[in-house]
This record gives structure tokens, sequence and C-alpha cells, in this order.
């Protein structure tokens, strides 16, 4: 179990691992083998478990099958070979052999089809939740609102993987390379947590592989799953569904704790978002919006836009010597509220703060090779929506 | 018009005795580039439709070497994610619009009126345009690369609104494209049932004619009706695109998820598209490098038929994460299964076709078996796949790209790779090299392992597909996974040095049945294949005698 537990290389599995040396050699091989990656893990959830039991009977069904097929063909392609001079019988049909290997593997499969349906009855049934979570997929970052609790927050690629795509030592620093987010999904232990899936632009798809749970988010209408995470850790994950160029860098990391460790971690989210809402009522300095502005753009921006502000020609438009970001004040801010309908441009008055919007407002106007010199303040923006 | 080699063929035809009587006033081929333009000659399409798929096949295989290469090691190195999506989807349209199909398409060109004794495809006009649409369309596909915004980049399936309302420019080229491939092969598809259907020589029956025959016959009534289903969801997302409407944007109405229902009623009946001939090809094979007739003639065709029919129902198999209720999942999940039941029953009939033969391993029979076991693989992770509940934790990750690269690289490619071999001499009357041939045979089959198997690893260890840079415990499968490719693409330099070693050095072969024990209409003709075959049809007894599995006449056991 706990081999299962630390699949996934963190800086927890690495202390684990070394602190294992002295335990018997069949038990580290054991955990070396599940280092390797060559097998699902079981996972931490009811649902993972079944999956895992389903995998590996039909696994082993199959290993049979071949075991037995690939040996007759051994067998003739060894013993029945002209070179050895076998000669060629002439049978060429049976109907009682061709009806045995018709309907055994029906019988197999019927028998493989049970289990399969009760774990799917099982994992479809979303009822009785104690708690929903409900997880936007965006290009290219996850946002997730705890229902009835005023949560909400996007969950981005850590700046030190989007920073060591072109450095491999960085790389080699990093523990979780693109599978670290700024803003981790924390759940609580022993509680059955319904998802809502949905998207807001393109189709996204949410897979944690140690909860079992895999699901579409599709544009204007919801999906369901759900989940009761057996042991506290952190278990990570990533878009499976082809949603554009960053595809492969929006990735999930779900942090299970007790429940008195989550509750806490809650209230402690709930007076940081008041804390935030709080910092748009009053007057920024420049320096202040410029430092946060530049944190703005580099986790919401830059993956379209580019770090220097210089686009994707064709694709994405620059920002440095921009209509928009040097021409007047209130197109900006339009366009960055409110996006453009048809385009990847969204409408960013929905996903950030008014002081996080003045402040990469007035940081695309005053970096990124544009010098206007205005200064937009949260209470602009405030006006604004 | 002076004497051509092929009119000495002709000669040499009917001196000894041949069938094929043929008029002395019939005009070979024209000479120059008109030619190709020009033939409505079976044989001459057969050909182009062959260099063209093998010339795609090698652009596909370039782009595929570029995402190995990106893949080779963490972090992005040689091209951008934009970029690489761009060949992960071209690679995909390529390989299965450009490569897979239209192989299949040329050899059933050269080898359907061969087989029924028949003198030329039944459409022959017909047949030259549906060829000549394809280097347009494929040379349109591609030129979206060098498009402002660069080409599709939203993989081979193009998922709405991924490939409408966030998609290139050059989509609308990608679109037309689309539809052009689609007329070639409904053209392609209609031409190869009238000739069944019309030229078949009188005297042969439906059961009489080779399983290659069969399997194409099921195959083109699958892409008439396949074809217009996909052509149907692209013209959906060209309007999407330019006139306003909302077939797949939930904004207007529509929904995203009906444009994956209407893509994969074309898209899973189009893998089968891309697999029934391949069983064919290897139903010819097997019994004559094991010199024994077909076991269950009558139930592989019954078994190819189950097949196609089921894989009009089973699309929704694709789709068990996009939001299916629990009554779909649970349907498709059983149908799906099924088909591994008449998939099986092929397995067994070739593996006991093998048993007590007297089996010998010339190329062809090397790639054949080949194909059968990493078929069979590719089978058993299909058999996974379909288990819905299981598919949460494979779909959409390496484990899906390991499963189909097995069934179509290591089956439809392979079993293309092994019909070039086993009909090649009788095309050109030149036996390839083949000592060569089984190196590169070795060389390919070792490394397309290297190169595919681990990719199940990965993608169970938790790697989602079509991700230009990944986490470093992926490392080390990706390093072994793009090793195992560059060998693989390394070996079609040399399928290319023996195939036209082959063709202009290769040691002439005179005998009409290049294969000993080759049973099948195309053996009677001589070798190479004159521009003309059966002027007039072959006879009763010489079809009974040919025939892939034994007849009655002859007394059955």
């Amino acid at each position: 179990m706990l081999g299962n537990r630390f699949l996934l290389r963190s800086k927890e599995t690495s202390f684990f691992f070394k602190s294992l040396s002295f335990l018997p050699l069949f038990f580290i091989s054991q955990n070396a083998f599940a280092e390797f990656g060559f097998n699902l893990p079981k996972g931490v959830t009811s649902i993972s478990r079944d999956i895992y039991g389903l995998h590996m009977l039909i696994f082993w069904v199959c290993v049979g099958i071949a075991i037995l097929v690939f040996s007759v063909m051994a067998w003739s392609m060894y013993f029945h070979r002209k070179s050895r001079g076998a000669v060629a019988s002439n049978f060429h049909e049976s109907t009682a052999v061709e009806l045995v290997w018709t309907l055994a593997p029906l019988a197999v499969l019927i028998a493989i089809a049970f289990p399969a349906t009760k774990v799917l009855i099982d994992l479809e049934n979303t009822e009785k939740a104690d708690m929903t979570v409900k997880i936007t997929g965006y290009q290219w970052k996850w946002q997730y609102e705890y229902m009835n609790e005023g949560v909400s927050f996007f969950s981005n690629l850590d700046k030190a993987s989007r920073d060591a795509t072109g450095s491999a030592e960085a790389r080699a620093n990093h523990a979780n390379y693109l599978l670290e987010v700024d803003n981790r999904l924390v759940l609580p232990t022993g509680k059955r947590i319904r998802f809502l899936m949905t998207s807001n632009d393109v189709i996204h798809s949410w897979w944690v592989r140690d909860l079992g749970v895999k699901q579409d988010a599709n544009p204007g209408f919801i999906n369901d799953s759900w989940a009761k995470i057996d042991v506290p850790g952190v278990y990570r994950g990533q878009c499976t569904e082809l949603c554009g160029k960053d595809h492969g860098f929006m990735p999930i990391v779900v942090e299970a704790k007790s429940e008195a460790d989550y509750n806490k971690w809650l209230d402690d989210k709930k007076a940081e978002q008041k804390a935030a809402a709080a910092a748009g009522d009053r007057e920024w300095t420049k320096d202040e919006l410029m430092v946060q502005g530049q944190k703005v753009y580099s986790s919401t921006c830059a993956s379209c836009h580019g770090v220097t502000g210089q686009g994707v020609p064709g694709v994405f438009p620059a920002i440095s010597g921009s209509k928009i970001a040097s021409g007047d004040v209130k197109g900006h801010i339009a366009i960055v509220m409110n996006g453009k309908a048809g385009t990847a441009m969204q409408a960013f008055g929905k996903q950030l703060s008014d002081s996080d919007l003045a402040a990469v407002i007035t940081f695309e106007r005053n970096a990124l090779n544009n010098h206007t010199g205005d200064l937009v303040q949260p209470a602009t923006i405030k006006s604004a929506r | 018009m002076s004497t051509t080699t092929t009119d000495l063929q002709n000669e040499l035809d009917a001196v000894e005795g041949s069938h094929t009587s043929h008029d002395d006033h019939h005009h070979g081929p024209e000479k120059g580039l008109m030619r190709w333009i020009k033939t409505t000659n079976h044989k001459d399409i057969g050909t182009l439709y062959i260099w063209f798929a093998f010339t795609m096949l090698l652009i596909g295989g370039a782009m595929a070497m570029v995402i190995r290469a990106e893949l080779f090691q963490p972090g992005l190195q040689l091209v951008e994610p934009q970029f690489f999506n761009q060949m992960t989807t071209l690679h995909g349209l390529i390989m299965v619009f450009g490569a897979i199909m239209p192989a299949f398409v040329g050899l059933a060109n050269w080898q359907i009126p061969l087989m029924i004794g028949a003198k030329d495809m039944a459409l022959p006009r017909m047949n030259n345009w549906s060829f000549w649409i394809l280097p347009f369309a494929g040379a349109m596909l591609l030129s979206t690369l060098f498009m402002q915004g660069g080409g599709p980049a939203f993989g081979w399936t193009f998922y709405a609104p991924l490939s409408t309302t966030f998609a290139p420019e050059s989509t609308d080229y990608f679109i037309f494209a689309i539809h052009m491939l689609g007329f070639s092969s409904i053209m392609g598809a209609i031409n190869v049932i009238a000739t069944i259907m019309n030229m078949r020589a009188p005297d042969m029956k439906l059961m009489d004619m080779p399983l290659f025959v069969w399997t194409w016959f099921i195959t083109a009534f699958l892409l008439i009706a396949a074809m217009p289903v996909l052509a149907g969801a692209v013209t959906m997302m060209l309007t999407d695109r330019n006139f306003g409407t909302s077939f797949f944007d939930a904004a207007g109405g529509g929904d995203p998820v009906m444009f994956q229902h209407i893509f994969w009623f074309f898209g899973h009946p189009e893998v089968y598209i891309m697999i029934l001939p391949a069983f064919g090809i290897i139903s010819q094979i097997i019994p004559t490098f094991a010199r024994k007739p077909l076991f269950g003639y009558s139930s592989m065709v019954y078994a190819t038929a189950s097949i196609a029919l089921l894989s009009f129902v089973v699309w929704g198999h694709h789709m068990f994460l996009a939001g299916m209720p629990i009554g779909g999942q649970l349907y498709f999940m059983y149908a799906t299964i099924l088909i591994s039941v008449p998939t099986g029953v092929k397995v067994f009939n070739w593996v006991t076709t093998m048993w007590r033969g007297s089996m010998s391993f010339e190329t062809p029979m090397l790639w054949a078996v080949a194909f059968v076991i990493l078929f069979t693989i590719g089978g058993f992770s299909g058999l996974m796949l379909g288990i819905a509940p299981a598919d949460i934790q494979y779909q959409d990750t390496y484990f899906v790209v390991a499963h189909f690269h097995y069934v179509l690289v290591t089956g439809a490619l392979f079993s293309i790779i092994a019909a070039v071999f086993y009909w090649l001499p009788k095309w050109c009357g030149r036996m390839y090299n083949e000592r060569l041939a089984k190196i590169h045979f070795w060389w390919a089959v070792i490394s397309v392992n290297v190169l595919f198997f681990p990719q199940h690893f990965l993608g169970l260890a938790g790697m989602p597909r079509r991700i230009p840079d990944y986490s470093l415990q992926f490392a080390d499968f990706n390093m072994i996974s793009s090793i195992g490719g560059f060998a693989f693409g390394a070996s079609f330099f040399l399928l290319t040095y023996i195939i036209v070693d082959c063709i202009r050095n290769g040691e002439p072969v005179k005998d009409a049945r290049v294969w000993e024990s080759a049973k099948g209409l195309e053996w009677t003709v001589a070798t190479p294949a004159p521009y003309h075959t059966f002027d007039s049809p072959p006879s009763k007894e010489m079809i009974l005698k040919e025939s892939s599995h034994i007849h009655h006449v002859e007394g059955s056991h």
C-alpha cells in the first residue's frame, strides 16, 4: 500500500526511499519496480482499486489466451516446417472445433462483463455526496469551486516548471517537473466528494490516476464523477484531452488532508480570499502594481502572448507595441475583462480580482516594450464591472 | 508499335498454354509521363496508388520522427508545442488517409481483377480520377503547414470546438482536403463493388472468391457507408466556422459531444476499413507458405461480415468519458467486447492453418506471422480498452497510442508490406533480394516493438497522449521508445532500396506460379503480369482448381 501511495516522484518519495534502504531486499525491489512504472497503481479510492482489479483480471485473461495461441503457433512453426520434412495435411474445416472457439471466448467475455458492470454501476453513482467541487477547464488551467463554501481559485502550472522547460539542470532540480501547480486542490479524506466537470472554452479532461477519476470537461455541459479518498497524500494528474498549445502544461495536484486539517485549510483560504477582495478597495502604488502585474502576467497571459509579449504570429497576437496595449486604456480594460468572442482570449473579468486586473493591465502598458505611463487602479476596474 | 517486352510476355504466355488468350492488336502502355496521367489500366493505377501511399508513408514517418525526437528527453528542445500539435495531427491524418487507405486501394486495383479473372476494373475512367484526386488533396493538406497560423493542430480526431472556434485559418483547407480524400475513397469503393459484382469470371461463385477479394468487398461497403458521415462532420465544421451555425457550439444550442458521435460513427468503421483488407492479405499468404488450404474459409467470410456489421454499433467506446449515460456505456462495452469473438475466430483459423502444415518462411510469410502475433497483442489491449470502467485509466494515455499503433503499424502496415513482397515478383517479373529482405524484416520487427511496447508502460504510468513534454518519471521509457522509433524509421531506407533494387536489378522470375504452393487466378497469368490480362474469362475448372478452399469436386474430407 505504501508503495502505491508514493508512486509518483516527489520530495517525500525520495526521502521515503532513502529511509527504506535498511529493509529487506525484496521490499526495496518491489518498490523499485513500482517506481519504474510498469503498471497501474492500486490508487487510494475504492473505485481506483476496483478498476485496478478489473485491469489485472483482463490482463491475466489476455496473458492466458496469448500463451495458448502463441504456443500452438510456436509449436507448428518449429515442428511443422518444410525444412524439417513436415508434410502438409489437408484438413480445412471442422464445425465442432469452430463452435468451441466461438463459444468459449464468449463465455470468458461474459465472465468479465459481470464484474465490469458492477464496477461501472458503482462509479457512475454520484449520489449521497458529502461535498461538491466544481472543476472548470480553461486554456490552460483549472478552476476549482467549493460549492456552498464560497471558495474558488485557479490552479496553474507552477512557475518553476514553466521556467524549467528549457533547462535540463532546472528540471533535474524540480522533483515534480510539469506535475506541480501554484494552488493545489485540497480535499478531505474519508468524505464522499462529488466532482462536477465543465469547461470555459474547448474540451479538457480531468484525470487523477490514484483517485480513479477521469472525466471530460465539455463547454456548456456538466459531467460528474466522485471519489472518497482513504489516505492523506499528494496525488498528481494531467489534462488528458488535447486542448490546444499548452495541453501538456496544465497539471492537476490533489492534496488530501484529514478532515480537521482540511477544515483549517478551508478557513485560511476563506480569510485569504477576503483579504484579496479587500486589497481592491485601496489605492496601489505603481511599483506594487508592476510587481503583482508581472506575477499575474506570467501565470495567466504568458502562455499565449509570450514571456516578452511577442505572441505567436498568426495564432496569438503580440502585446509588445500592440494597438490595444498602447492605445486607449478603456479599450484595453474592456478586452481583458470581456475577452474576444470566437478566439482563445478569455473574459478575465470573471477570473481575476480587481487588483490583479489593475496590476496586469498596468504591467502590460508599462513593460513588454510598451511605455504608456498609464496607471490603472483597482477602483477603475470595479467601476468598469 | 514496336514489339515491347510486354508483348513478348504475352506471346510467351500464349505459348505456355495459359488461358489468357490475348488479341494481338491491343495496345500496351503509352510512353512517358502521359501514360500515368491518362491511364485507365488497373495495374498502372494500382502502381500509382502504391507509390503515392509509400511517399505519404515517408512524409508521415518523417513527422513521427519529429515527434519522437522532441520526446527523446524531457524539456522543450526542438519544436514549439503548437508545431508539435501540428505534427501529431498531420502524422495521423497522413498515415490514415494518405498511406494506409491508398495502399489498400492500390493493392485492390492490382489484385482484385487478377484474382477474379476480370479484364480490368469496372469503371476505369473513374478509377483514374479517384487516384488523381489524391495527390492534390494530399498536397493541400500538407500546404497548411506553411500557412499563417500553421496547419491543423487539433489531433487527427479534430474534436470541436478546438477545430472550429479555436482553430487556425488553415482549417478550411483541411476541410476541403478531407472532402476530396473522401470523394476518392467513395469512388474507389464503388469501383471495387462494381468490379466484383459485374466483372467476376462468370463461373466464380461468391463463395469461390479469394479472401482478399471478400474482405475488400466488405470493406468497400464500409467505405461507402462511413465516408459520407465524415464529409457531413467536416461540412458542419465548415458552416460553424464560416456561416454562423452552431452544430457544435453549446452557446448556440449545439453540442460539442455530438461532433464526437458523428466523428466516431465514421471513425470506428474506418479502423476496420484499415484492417479488413489486411485480414484478407494474411489469409492469402499463410496458406501459401503453410502449403495447406486456409482453415475455415466460410467462417472467415462470416467473421469478416460480422466484424463489419458490429463496427457500426460500437463507436461509443471512444467516448466513455465524454459524459455518456450508464446505459450507453454498458451497451457500448458489451457490443465492443463482442467484436473479439469473430476477431478471435480469424486468429484461431490462421493458427490452425499453420498447424500440421509444411511451413517455410520466405519474407511475405515472416511479415504475415509477425502480423498474427503483433495484431493479436493489439487486439488484447483493445479488449482491455473496451472494458468501460478500466478505460477510465487508459483513455487518452500512451496505452491507447500503443494499442492503435500495434493494430495499425504492426497490423495494417505489416500486412501491406507482406502483400508487396508476396505479389511484387508477379507484378514486375523480378525477385527481391531474400537475404536483404529478411535482414530488413528482423530490423523492422525488433525496432517497432522497442518503439511501441514501452508505450503501454508509459500510459499505465500516467503519461497522457499528445503532449510535447513530460514529467521526469516518464523519461526512461520515452528514450527507449524514441530509439526504437529512429531505428524503425531508418528501416524504411533499406525497404526502399530492396524494392527499387528488385524492380531494376532483381533476378528475373519466369514461373507463372511464383510461390510453389500459391493458389489463385493471379498465379495463372504470366510473370510479369501482362499489361492486359483475362481478355477472356478463366474456365470453371481453373477457378475450382485455384479456389482458396478445397472444393467438393476434389472430394471433401
